[in-house]
Formats: C-alpha cells, structure tokens, sequence
C-alpha cells in the first residue's frame, strides 16, 4: 500500500478543517456563563480525546492482523498508530488539566470519569515503547507488542466501564459532552473540530508511514546493491523493522 | 539401507515396537495441565521462594502502612484500600517470578516439544500463581487482622469477603500470567511487571476495593454490593477470553 | 515393498535472525531410518536447522516435512514423535532426575516404567532420586538423553550429544542414539572423522548456506575443513 499519495491533499483538508473548527469555536459557539473564555478547550479535548481512543483501538486491529497473518507491515501500523495516540494522549491529559482547572478550580479532578479512565489508559500504552525497546529479537517483539496492542485495546472500554461505576451517585456529570445533548450552537464547532482531529490523525500516520517505509526500502536497496556491509547493523530500538527481502 | 522396522529393536518401549501409523501423539489438556502444576507447586514446596517472599513482603508493607498512615487502626474505606494495595503489590513480586525459572532452566522448551495443546501452560501458570495468592492471603489477611483492623467483621462477611477474594485473584491470575510471560523475554523484567500489571488491574482495584469496604466498615450493613462482583466477573471473563486467545502468541517461538 | 516416505524433506526453507540469514535456501532429503551429519562453524545456523526441525521456530519461506507432514501448520501432529538433544538440557536443577523424566513422561503420555528402564541403561538409577543440581555435567547429559528418547521418537535431532560425556558414559547411551537404533537421526558435528563414521549423508553450512550436500562416501575431508576458514 502506498501511504504517500494524497498526503498533499489530506494535509490541506486537515488545515482547512482545524482552521474552520477553531474559527467557529472562538467567534460562533456560545460563551460558558461560569468557565468562560477557557471552556473552550473543550472542542480541542474532547475530539482530541475521541481520535486518540479510536487510534488506540486500531493499533489493536492491527494487532490482530499482525498476529494472523505474520506480516511485518500490519506491526508497523500498529506501531505508528499507539504512538501517534499516545503523543494526542499527552495533548488530552494537558487539555483536560487547564479545562478542569477552568472548571473547578484544580489543575487535577478524580471527578470526571472519563479523564481518569483515560490517564489509567495513557499509564498503560506508556509502557508499549519501553517493553518493545527491552525485547532484542524482532520477531519477538513485534509479536509481543501485537499481543499487547490487542489486551490494552480490548482493557479500554472495560476500564471505562469500571472507573464510570466508580465515580457513579457520587459525582454526578456536570457538563453534557458530545454523547449527551450538545446546544445547538456548540454542535457545529464541535463536530468541525472531531473531524479535523481525525483528518489530523489520519495525515499524521500516512506520513509516518510513508517515511518509515521508504526508510526501510531505501535501505534494503543499499544491501542489495553494495552488500550486506555497506548499511551499518540496526541497532537496538523500538520501531517495528521490515523485512530487507 | 535397512528401514527402522528390520533393525532388531535394543531398547524397547512400555509395549511392542509402534506401528508406523497416521495417528498423531497427543496428550489430553486436562493430563497435561496436572503435570504443569505438579511440576509447579512441588517446585515451590520444594524450594520455596515466592511464597515466603511474598508473604513477608505483605507483613512488612503493613508495617509501612502503620507508619506511613499514622494510624494504629483504620476502618471503613482505608482498610479496605491498605488491605488490598499490600495484595496487589505482593502479587507484583510473584508475577515476576512466575516464569522466571522456566525460562532459565529451558523449562519452555521442553513444554513446546511435548504433544499437547499450548493452553496447558497458561492454565497451569494462571492456577499456580492463584494458588500462591491464596497461600499469601492466609498470612496476609490474619495478619491485617490483628495488626491494622479496627472492627471484627461479623462471621456473615467473611463469606462474602472469600468470593470476593476469589474473584479478585482469578483476574490477577489471569493478567498477572500473561504479563509474566511477557516480561520474562524483556531485559528489564523486574520494571515491566508492575508498569505494565498496574494499570490493567486497576478494574480489579476498583471492584475489590470498592467491594470491600462496607465489609470492614464499624457499623452499617456488612455486605457487598452486587455490582462490584459484576465487574470482578465481567473483568475475569474479558481477560479469560482474552489470555486463551492470545497466550499461545506468547511461549512460542 | 514400497520406499518408506522421507523422514525429513527440506526445500528452499530459510530463517532470518532481524536482517541476517540463519538460514538460506536449504535443500535435502533425508530417508527415514538413516543419518544425516551437519558441519559448519559456530553461526553457521547448525542450531536453528534442528530447532526449525524441532518445530520450535517457524521457517520463514520454504517447504519443511518431517514424517510427511508440513511444517509450522501440522506441526503439532509429529510433535511427539521427534527427540530433541541440545546444549540445554532442558531439566529442572530443584527436581531429581526420576522426577524431571516422570515430568516429562506425563507430557508425552509415556508409562513410567520407561523411565525406570531408561535410569538403568544409562546408569543413573542409584542417583534418580538426587536432585539434578547435584549431578555431574556427564550425568546430566546423560539424563538429558534420557528425555530426548523418553518417547521413543521416530526422528532424533542431537546437538553434539556426546559432549561432556566420558568413553564409558558414551558407550551407555550409544544404543539409545546411535545409528544403530534404527531412527532417523540428524546430528551436529565438529568432528570430520568421527562424524562422517556414523552417517549416511552429509550437510555443510556457512553462513546459513549450503556449502555442500552428498552421500558420505562423496565428500571429503577437506571440504569439511574448508568450512572453518
């Protein structure tokens, strides 16, 4: 598959959607009587929050590709997909510490369920990174992280459901979110900006695919053409290799 | 050439020598599952090393928790949380352990050459390391007893403290042997474990914890709420699934 | 009567290790009941051939039969009839050694009286009930093949079997291993002499590739040796 096409046109459509998502955000969609100006993190958040969920759910997909089928390029999009997820995971922890901060008063809150399942979750894929840098063999490691792609995205959705009956009767949910009811004036904004996140993740892992693939192309060709020694060993990391043949 | 069936046969086996034939050896889950455990628990009773550890490290976090609290009794929420942290840590130490010895005395090999379903071993593991839990918890749980709990639970709760214990550790189990199994291949085991095993067992936390406290509590019903039980169970039922599915990925080669 | 089917057929099948070859484009065939003897210097992938053979690693392309059947997929169908004899003994130091072949006797379905007889053939029934950490390397290897034969295999894969072994202790497990207990076997082998003494065809590798493959009688010494340069 070739991930460089239409990166061109993905990454305009990207912009134009973020810009469009922003714009109506600060100047269309409501002002909050109580939070203000700030709670307008939340359409960055929350879609931010959705994307990198999905995203997680699809390196597990591509977990299981893996695992069935044994191809090399099935762990690499696994690989690409946790690792982007996880780099939007830090923006939704930071978000959702300046929106709680706007909210309540603190920088951090064990109130919203939601923002707590997704720390235990960003905890978790944390250590995917380190577990496949520790593992030498390659073979081995990119099964093990597709095992692991699948149980940490199969423990979402439970872990959810868990910290939600945790926090339930206690604290009620203060704020509707896209789930609930969205006032009018919020919908567009907000669903301009989920859409600009998952154009955002989609560009984004085209063009990391794209890249590391032309890498690993680029240096199978050198082998081929001037001998195994002319590329130096790969040394220990945690980026999925390809197959020089 | 002479073919295996004209050579006279010096050694022979249990019976007469076996026809060439299509029928492929295999040995039953269920026998083979006994022989796994066999191996691991006599192992344990003969050189016993995660147990004790584990069992003194429990003892000695209550010690931790006295001081680091300042308390000398707690109730209610707290013990019901002490309790259940000391556990959870010193399950930290048995996973680490789980697969260390087969690793290193190629146990896993000698498991992979043999003719039987590769579930065996994560039955046996998921059992063994359920059953160090529970043999932690008779020191354990005594020990809590007399040293950190303030009220005596009425007999009624101790029941309902069992199956949540039960509950409780066959999620521990489960994660605890695929997360062993993973670590065990890593360099840097002993860090992977709890970094890993954490944050998956936080459901498990949640329900225990949750679950736990009003048995512990000084007055008020001593009873669990159904709804702890339904995310220990649905919690061991998703990983169940999940470790059958996956493990074989893990041991192989 | 017809030719017995080739124990061992092996064709194209390679192996990789990250970006290099353990194995590149191996072809042969091994008859059932006879021996094959492989050379090659240490990396030369003399380990992973009999691990592949084992069914403990995958081949990454290429045909591998043993006993008619395709490997990885119907490898779980010859698991049992195939004996493994490595570096690694494969035997638990805190059991003693009646305890690690009963262990092992249970996973293969195989009655315990074999293992009796086994501790007696290869002189090993008074120590039995010592735990293996108190044996010597010889007993231990010594033991070691009583696992590997434990299941009476109809392919026996030996690593250097007869290291660390004494005159007297190689003439104890001789029977058990040798070319004269009538099984198809593929041994590894430093020793030109010595090893082409005892097999029917032989293999060299270098680097994961096939330096040579013929009948004992066509191969020569120096050939062998070539190997190590």
């Amino acid at each position: 598959m070739l991930y460089g096409t239409r990166l061109r046109a993905l990454s305009i459509a990207t912009l134009v959607t973020m810009t469009a998502a922003l714009a109506l955000a600060f100047f269309y969609a409501p002002m909050d009587a109580d939070q203000g100006f700030m709670q307008k993190i939340f359409y960055i958040h929350v879609p931010l929050g959705i994307v990198a969920l999905c995203g997680f759910v699809w390196g597990g997909i591509n977990g299981i590709q893996h695992l069935r089928t044994r191809d090399p390029k099935y762990d690499l999009r696994s690989y690409v997909a946790i690792h982007l997820s996880l780099v939007l995971g830090a923006g939704v922890l930071i978000t959702g510490s300046i929106w709680a901060r706007a909210s309540w008063g603190h920088w951090w809150v064990w109130d919203e369920p939601t923002l707590v399942s997704f720390l235990i979750v960003f905890l978790l894929y944390a250590t995917y990174q380190p577990m496949r840098f520790s593992i030498e063999d390659r073979e081995k490691q990119a099964r093990y992280a597709s095992v692991f792609a699948v149980t940490a995205g199969a423990f979402v959705p439970l872990n959810f459901i868990a910290v939600r009956l945790a926090q339930a009767y206690t604290h009620p949910r203060v704020f509707a979110t896209a789930d609930g009811g969205l006032p009018a004036k919020m919908q567009l904004p907000f669903y301009l900006s989920l859409l600009g996140m998952a154009l955002l993740y989609v560009t984004l892992w085209r063009y990391e695919m794209a890249s590391k693939n032309t890498s690993w192309q680029l240096r199978a060709l050198r082998r081929k053409l001037a001998g195994d020694d002319a590329v130096p060993p790969v040394g220990r990391t945690a980026a999925p290799t390809l197959p020089s043949s | 050439m002479t073919t295996r069936a004209e050579l006279p046969h010096t050694e022979s086996p249990a019976g007469p020598t076996r026809p060439p034939s299509d029928d492929p050896p295999f040995v039953p889950l269920r026998v083979a599952v006994a022989a796994l455990l066999r191996k691991e628990l006599g192992l344990e009773l003969r050189a016993p090393q995660a147990v004790p550890a584990m069992s003194l490290f429990s003892i000695t976090t209550l010690v931790v928790f006295h001081f680091a609290l300042q308390r000398g009794q707690v109730d209610g929420d707290l013990a019901s949380g002490v309790l259940w942290v000391t556990l959870l840590f010193a399950a930290m130490l048995g996973i680490s352990r789980l697969f260390v010895a087969d690793h290193e005395e190629g146990g896993l090999d000698g498991f992979l050459l043999a003719p039987t379903d590769r579930t065996a071993m994560l039955v046996a593991k998921a059992v063994g390391l359920f059953a160090f839990l529970a043999a932690v918890e008779v020191v354990a749980i005594p020990a809590f007893a007399l040293m950190l709990l303030g009220p005596s639970p009425p007999i009624a709760a101790y029941g309902q403290l069992a199956a949540l214990l039960v509950l409780a550790d066959a999620g521990i189990a489960l994660v605890g042997t695929m997360v062993g199994a993973m670590a065990v291949q890593t360099r840097t085991r002993d860090l992977i474990v709890p970094l890993m095993a954490l944050p998956l067992l936080i459901p498990v936390v949640i329900g225990a914890a949750k679950g736990t406290a009003p048995l512990l509590a000084t007055a008020g019903p001593h009873s669990v709420e159904v709804r702890w039980l339904f995310v220990l169970g649905l919690y061991d039922l998703v990983f169940g699934l999940l470790a059958f599915a996956l493990f074989d990925y893990l041991i192989e080669d | 009567m017809a030719a017995p089917p080739a124990a061992i057929e092996l064709e194209g099948l390679t192996r990789r290790y990250g970006e290099r070859v353990a194995l590149q484009d191996v072809t042969l065939t091994v008859p059932a009941g006879t021996t094959l003897v492989v050379f090659g210097p240490n990396g030369a992938g003399k380990s992973t051939l009999l691990r592949v053979l084992a069914t403990l690693l995958r081949p990454h392309s290429g045909v591998v039969r043993v006993l008619g059947r395709a490997l990885p997929d119907d490898g779980w169908a010859v698991r049992g009839r195939i004996g493994l004899l490595t570096h690694e003994p494969l035997l638990y130091r805190d059991l003693s050694g009646r305890e690690n072949l009963r262990f092992h006797a249970r996973l293969h379905g195989v009655a315990f009286d074999r293992v009796e007889e086994l501790l007696e053939r290869v002189g090993l029934r008074l120590r039995a009930d010592d735990r293996v950490h108190t044996y010597s390397r010889g007993m231990v290897q010594r033991l070691a093949v009583c696992r590997a034969v434990l299941h009476d295999p109809d392919v026996l894969l030996l690593d250097e079997p007869r290291a660390n072994l004494d005159p007297a202790a190689a003439d104890l497990v001789e029977p058990l291993i040798g070319a004269a207990s009538g099984r198809t076997r593929v041994v590894t082998s430093h020793d030109p002499a010595g090893g082409l003494a005892e097999a029917d065809i032989a293999l060299g590798l270098r680097g994961g590739r096939t330096a040579f493959v013929a009948p004992v009688d066509h191969v020569r010494n120096a050939e062998i040796g070539a190997l190590y340069r």
